[in-house]
């Protein structure tokens, strides 16, 4: 899933100090599962911001909604009939639905109400880990199911570096090193001999630094 | 073309090899360099110039490692993969080798959350593994990354580090057998504190028949004080320091811990000395440039070769 | 035990401190109160194993909420105590209501117009939540 963090909220009632009228959206994908901006949370920093503004003496009217997801037309369309009763729309969506919406509705601005931060996993209840960085090009199969792209600090191919620590990454001590998790993953399968083939330059064009990606399915399209 | 790499003729002929390093200022002076430079004159066969070392920004390798062999050095340039693409690397390379510079240092380099832009984008395009790859495609088969062919091939010695003392310790020496499968020709080692778990690595690495491939150089680091001795243990990434150690620091007087610093430095040379494979030893006297002479000395190995 | 506690505590029954929700607690500043607790059973002693944990650490989480949006997360606490501690309920009762008048009357109320009567509220009605 997409997993986001809220902004805060000195920043998210700047970004509305203009505005009246809000219209406050969620999104019942990814960021509900990861307890960002889901209905529940779209509740909460409504409420947050009903108190704050109250209490500046400069009430606000708020709409919440969530839609069912924010990155599909379909959905984006539920909107139509009361977006425009609304000074502003704020998104708790992850980045892809802000823009999307913004780009329905033409002549709303829509402020982002978090920061969405990775594509990851609900390690335990209440904690989010990183697992993929969308490179294009997966190499899970070399590394029996350790992302070295994600996982690792500094992204390389042929670790661990010289920082390593009891099973830790040099950047902090709670950090996994994921070299020692592939290492830990080669000896659970009899594989240590595949530790010792260097992996070669990446192809990055796949990735972020290729451009903005795209894909089609033309059987799809019509 | 000038004569080759300094540290090459030494190491090929056998003698026990000293380099040392230099970490170039946080600014324009060239005097810097200069005045650590003339400290080493003499007593070290090449020294290393760090690239922009724990992440914190510093006057570049590259014109450092220069400065340094106009006063008559032969440097070694690292090199880290943290803040150049493939591009920009292997254009340094071809900028070094032409200016005379004879060995490179092929490093990952510290994360930059240790330094001082911390919130820098970091690059990581290749790992220290394939730029050795890089750099010997380079020198051996005169072609870049690509494929395509280097007009006036670059002319390098090269080498990469290593930690004995990192995680997992089974894998190693494995890892100093890829990199020398990668191409490199020779290692400097993390600064060894921990003897038992060097010898131990070293036993790792001729099991693999590595030491015959390649030059091993071991790093050593004096030691100024307990406080910098707890330093080292406690906040810089991959560092073992036993316990002993700082006890030893610590019984010391304050005004004797800069000599038993020296001194448990030279010991540490003897030993690693005996030890089979090791070529040669790497002193990192970090800001204490001052006392290679005085250690190189005291461990017999001056004059140099 | 005919024990008295302040008028102005309005109570909220839930079955279990574990069911209220960070925006029950939300809601009943916005419409008006100047504190609210939750009294939830001893530590250990829950009937769903952790509803009182969970209450707590919700608690905290409001807190943070109010402090950021200039309301005061004093405001807010949690309690615990058995079923056979009316003394204790009094006490607590007495306790919060004394805090929550040195504190002053919630600011949101006091420039809005939905400012209702001094309550301090133990728990919210959860009609507040379907709006």
């Amino acid at each position: 899933m997409i997993v986001a963090n809220r902004k805060p909220f000195e920043e998210i009632i700047e970004m509305l100090k203009p505005y009246t009228r809000i219209l406050l959206l969620g999104c019942n994908e990814c960021v509900t599962v990861c307890a960002t901006g889901g209905t529940k949370e779209v509740a909460v920093l409504a409420s947050e911001i009903r108190l704050f503004r109250q209490k500046e003496g400069r009430p606000v009217e708020i709409k919440e909604f969530t839609l069912e997801r924010n990155c599909d037309p379909e959905y984006v369309d539920a909107l139509k009939p009361f977006i425009n009763d609304y000074d502003v729309v704020m998104s708790m969506a992850c980045g892809c639905g802000i823009q999307f919406v913004g780009e329905h509705y033409r002549n709303k601005i829509v402020l982002p109400a978090v920061n969405t931060t990775f594509d990851g996993v609900t390690e335990k209840h209440g904690v989010w880990t990183e697992r993929c960085q969308g490179c294009g090009d997966c190499v899970l199969d070399k590394t029996l199911g350790v992302c070295p792209v994600t996982r690792c600090a500094k992204s390389i191919f042929n670790g661990p570096c010289g920082g390593s620590r009891d099973g830790k990454c040099e950047i902090d001590k709670e950090t996994p090193c994921a070299w020692q998790l592939i290492v830990d993953r080669y000896k659970e399968m009899d594989m240590l001999y595949k530790y010792l083939e260097i992996q070669p330059v990446k192809d990055w064009s796949t990735s972020r630094d290729g451009g903005p990606r795209k894909r089609m399915r033309e059987d799809l399209t019509i | 073309m000038s004569i080759g790499s300094n540290l090459e003729r030494v190491l090929k002929s056998g003698a026990f090899a000293v380099t040392s390093e230099c970490g170039p200022p946080r600014g324009a002076d060239p005097e810097v360099i200069r005045k650590k430079g003339a400290y080493l004159k003499g007593h070290v066969d090449a020294v290393n110039v760090t690239d922009n070392q724990t992440s914190v920004v510093r006057m570049s390798s590259f014109s450092s490692s220069l400065i340094l062999k106009e006063m008559g050095f032969d440097p070694v340039m690292q090199m880290v993969c943290r803040d150049r693409n493939r591009i920009a690397i292997q254009s340094d390379i071809l900028g070094a080798a032409a200016l005379g510079i004879k060995n490179i240092l092929c490093l990952s380099g510290d994360h930059q959350t240790f330094g001082d832009h911390p919130t820098a984008k970091n690059v990581f395009d290749i790992d220290s593994m394939q730029l050795i790859q890089c750099v010997r495609q380079m020198t051996e088969e005169g072609k870049f990354l690509s494929g395509e062919e280097i007009e006036g091939r670059p002319d390098l010695f090269v080498g990469c580090a290593e930690n004995p003392f990192a995680d997992p310790f089974e894998i190693r020496a494995m890892r100093l057998a890829k990199k020398v499968k990668a191409g490199a020709q020779f290692v400097q080692t993390q600064s060894v504190f921990h003897i038992e778990k060097f010898e131990k690595w070293m036993e790792m690495v001729r099991d693999l028949g590595v030491h015959e491939k390649v030059y091993i150089l071991a790093g050593i680091t004096p030691m100024k004080s307990i406080g910098m001795a707890r330093y080292m243990k406690n906040s810089v990434p991959g560092m073992d320091v036993p316990d002993e150690l700082i006890e030893r620091m610590k019984e010391t007087p304050k005004e004797k811990q800069a000599e038993e610093g020296i001194k448990i430095c030279v010991e540490t040379i003897e030993r690693v000395r005996k030890m089979k494979g090791v070529a040669g030893v790497h002193i990192m006297a970090i800001e204490w440039e001052s006392k290679v002479p005085e250690i190189v000395e005291a461990a017999g190995l001056y004059p140099r070769p | 035990m005919r024990l008295s506690y302040p008028t102005n505590v309005k109570i909220m029954k839930v079955p279990c401190t574990g069911r209220v929700d960070i925006i029950h607690i939300l809601k009943a500043f916005e419409s008006g109160a100047d504190g609210v607790y939750l009294a939830g059973c001893l530590e250990g002693d829950c009937h769903y194993l952790v509803g009182n944990m969970r209450a707590k650490k919700r608690v905290e989480y409001v807190k943070q909420i109010l402090d950021e949006c200039g309301i005061g997360g004093n405001r807010v606490a949690m309690y615990t105590m058995s079923a056979a501690e009316g003394q204790r309920f009094a006490e607590v009762a007495h306790e919060m209501t004394e805090k929550i008048r040195e504190i002053g009357p919630n600011p949101a109320k006091l420039q809005g117009s939905r400012g209702q009567a001094n309550i301090t509220r133990t728990l919210e009605p959860l009609r507040c939540v379907k709006e």
